[in-house]
């Protein structure tokens, strides 16, 4: 058994207007110089510490968990989910 | 008439509505505190507004995740009407009780302003005493309160008739301009803008007939029942 970092991205599906990704744009990178920037989506981010015995393991088992508790809404959301070692 | 008034850490306009229940519709109200079990011989419950749990991870879903939750359901089962109000509304969508989804407002806005529905099902225990398409001013106060449903499920929600209520213009970018909906059977109601704060003419300098009627609705339908 070891400790694994899993990182749990959630962000909107493609479709799904992102008003916060849109305002950063539009309301502050592009009234700057970053002309050459064309699209920020916005995110949220779990970090999770989690004891398995596999890399792995610690990443289906964050999934399981995301899928059952509804940390993310299927309906709008997808997640990425990364495991790294502690 | 028993009404269960769900209080969850975080609501807070659970005695807005209990007030409005007990004291304007002669109802007798009581408040259920999320973590016990749901009393017995209910007649309905309604999940208040507020920020349950602080909206913390999305509004509604830890929330959504409470052992009162499953007896909610399990009543919901039996066709007790349940009303669930802006975040009460989203508790029902995070439980899988209603379709669908609630996201933040298009302007980014925390929004606190008098809006104008259409009733668009007049079958359900909190609009059988509407007309069709009647109007109701009425107050929301949300900043996650742009429903959103995929194109399938709002065929199907169509199909169905379980669009309750739409706003009678663009407010926050909600699909179809949606306010409120229920589940197939139509006892579990969810609606973002607040009846509790519109049912009284001290407090709604429009016209509060039409959101009272949400209220007679239930009477009505109890009264029914019973």
């Amino acid at each position: 058994m070891g400790n694994y970092r899993v990182h749990v991205t959630i962000e909107n599906k493609p479709g799904i207007s992102d008003p916060e990704g849109k305002t950063i744009l539009n309301d502050l990178v592009l009234k700057g110089t970053h002309q050459n920037v064309s699209k920020i989506n916005t995110a949220k981010m779990l970090k999770f510490t989690i004891t398995e015995n596999t890399k792995e393991s610690a990443q289906s088992k964050v999934q399981e968990i995301c899928d059952e508790l509804r940390i993310y809404n299927p309906m709008v959301s997808v997640v990425t989910i990364d495991a790294f070692d502690a | 008439m028993n009404v269960g008034v769900v209080v969850f850490p975080g609501s807070n306009c659970d005695r807005d509505m209990f007030h409005v229940l007990s004291d304007v519709f002669h109802m007798t109200p009581q408040y259920c505190w999320h973590d016990k079990p749901l009393p017995e011989n209910l007649d309905a419950v309604v999940l208040p507004g507020g920020f349950s749990y602080g909206d913390r991870l999305r509004a509604g879903v830890i929330a959504a995740h409470s052992p009162i939750i499953q007896d909610v359901k399990k009543i919901a089962e039996k066709g007790i009407p349940i009303l669930g109000v802006c975040n009460g509304f989203q508790i029902l969508v995070e439980s899988g009780l209603l379709p669908g989804v609630l996201l933040k407002n298009d302007s980014l806005n925390f929004m606190c302003e008098w809006t104008n529905l259409t009733v668009e099902n007049n079958k359900t225990p909190f609009t059988n005493k509407f007309e069709l398409n009647e109007k109701i001013p009425i107050p929301i106060a949300n900043g996650d309160g742009r429903y959103f449903v995929d194109d399938e499920t709002l065929k199907q929600l169509e199909r169905k008739n379980q669009i309750v209520f739409k706003y009678d213009q663009v407010v926050n970018g909600s699909s179809n301009q949606i306010a409120g909906v229920c589940n197939e059977d139509g006892n579990v109601v969810g609606m973002m803008p607040h009846p509790e704060r519109a049912a009284e003419p001290e407090i709604n300098p429009h016209d509060n007939k039409p959101s009272s009627l949400i209220f007679e609705s239930l009477l009505q339908k109890i009264g029914a029942n019973n």
